[in-house]
């Protein structure tokens, strides 16, 4: 190869032509040299194959299972998680409307409560009054009664004296008897 | 000649795309390599061996559950291959995952590494791309047998078909199937390559002053290309293993 330098000015086509004189013009066609080139591939082929087989291959399929693995356990994780925020949110809610009802519950007891209370000092207050009425209807009547007889009084005294003033003679028993015969009619 | 005259004239234009191309050992003054010698293919390949190790072993030695960039890269070359094995043979396919995974990151390691300027690239040779195509080759034909017996032969005998056209059809198929390793390995070594040679040639235009930013600009266009290709070309060969290997595993058409 290195005899066919063309520091001559050889043209390429004469330099390959000189060049083919002792190798091919391709050097992949050097057979010479294919024993050569087989043995070292061979050699780096089974090399790598070990590299990979052994070592390289395994470890990153075990790093890729172990990043599906993590994923998978972190949506699992997140799905564990979303289902109990969700229980909490329920929990939460229903601690609501139990609060509310029972608030509800307390207020109706207290109005009950307020009502039957009022209607008690109602009743009580009725039932004096009623007590009261009676009484002053009963206080009435008597000043009544007894006006009446005053009035009777009057009036006999006054029928009297009439009777008197008029020249006749006043017969006691007798105007009482007229009075009383007139105040009832 | 007519190219001799010319190229004395261009001021010495010298082209030769295909030297990076040439092993030659890494120590020592002797030129000839035996087996065993120690040469830059060996280096190179040496070097995609480490590459690998560095970024499979080392970037995943943290382990960590929030992986780092390393390990995210370290992830993601795994992921990709670990779908694609089982996307297009099944589950039962990722028994030979780490096989594909091997093939997959030597492949992708040694055409990057080949990018660097002044690299050699493995798998620009076919000495390296026939051996690990026969490598799929072969594994895919005994597992085909192992795993079928010799309903494995169905993969020849299309069934869809009328009749008739059943012998011809297994002619056309015995064919095609011992034309892939073939393909398999010229289709990698061809690009491979042909990118490099490629850049090389815009290269040698470079010495003339007047074009030389045309070819700055087209060397650095090729070489963007050629990223692309050095990945797609890996992505290619590893998805071409799985539909074989996918074969072997359910030969039925």
């Amino acid at each position: 190869m290195a005899t066919v330098t063309t520091s001559d000015g050889l043209a390429d086509a004469t330099g390959i032509a000189t060049h083919a004189a002792e190798t091919p013009g391709m050097p992949q066609l050097n057979f010479d040299h294919w024993g050569n080139q087989i043995f070292w591939l061979i050699l780096a082929l089974i090399a790598t194959y070990l590299i990979l087989s052994r070592v390289a291959l395994p470890r990153i399929g075990a790093v890729l299972a172990e990043r599906q693995g993590t994923i998978t356990n972190d949506i699992a994780a997140a799905e564990d998680l979303k289902v109990k925020a969700q229980e909490a949110e329920a929990a939460y809610d229903k601690a609501l409307i139990d609060a509310r009802a029972e608030a509800q519950q307390i207020v109706a007891q207290a109005k009950a409560d307020m009502q039957a209370d009022l209607d008690a000092e109602m009743a009580k207050a009725d039932a004096e009054i009623a007590a009261q009425v009676a009484e002053s209807e009963k206080a009435i009547a008597e000043i009544r009664a007894g006006a009446m007889e005053n009035v009777q009084a009057v009036a006999k005294d006054t029928a009297e004296a009439l009777v008197i003033a008029l020249g006749g003679t006043a017969d006691a028993t007798t105007v009482d008897a007229a009075v009383d015969a007139r105040m009832k009619g | 000649m007519a190219t001799t005259t010319e190229g004395a004239e261009t001021g010495g234009l010298e082209f030769h795309p295909m030297d990076q191309f040439i092993v030659s050992p890494l120590f020592g003054d002797d030129a000839s390599v035996a087996w065993y010698t120690i040469t830059n293919a060996t280096f190179w390949m040496a070097l995609a061996v480490l590459a690998t190790f560095a970024l499979l072993v080392l970037g995943s030695a943290r382990r960590s559950v929030v992986p780092g960039r390393m390990q995210s890269v370290a992830e993601l070359a795994y992921g990709f291959i670990h779908k694609m094995v089982e996307d297009i043979c099944g589950k039962e396919g990722l028994k030979f995952f780490p096989y594909i995974m091997t093939l997959f990151m030597f492949i992708v390691m040694a055409n990057f590494l080949g990018l660097i300027p002044t690299a050699f690239t493995p798998t620009s040779h076919f000495a390296v791309t026939v051996v690990l195509a026969l490598a799929v080759f072969i594994t895919v034909t005994v597992v085909g047998f192992v795993k079928n017996g010799a309903a494995f032969l169905s993969l020849f005998w299309v069934s869809s078909a009328p009749l008739a056209l059943r012998p011809v059809l297994a002619i056309i198929e015995l064919i095609s199937y011992f034309v892939r390793p073939v393909s398999h390995s010229i289709r990698l070594a061809g690009n491979v390559m042909a990118g490099h040679a490629v850049i090389k040639v815009f290269a040698g235009f470079a010495a003339i002053a007047v074009i030389s930013p045309v070819s700055v600009v087209a060397i650095t266009a090729m070489y963007g290309l050629e990223v692309l290709v050095a990945f797609i070309q890996a992505y290619v060969f590893t998805i071409l293993t799985c539909v074989y290997l996918k074969d072997a595993l359910h030969p039925a058409h």
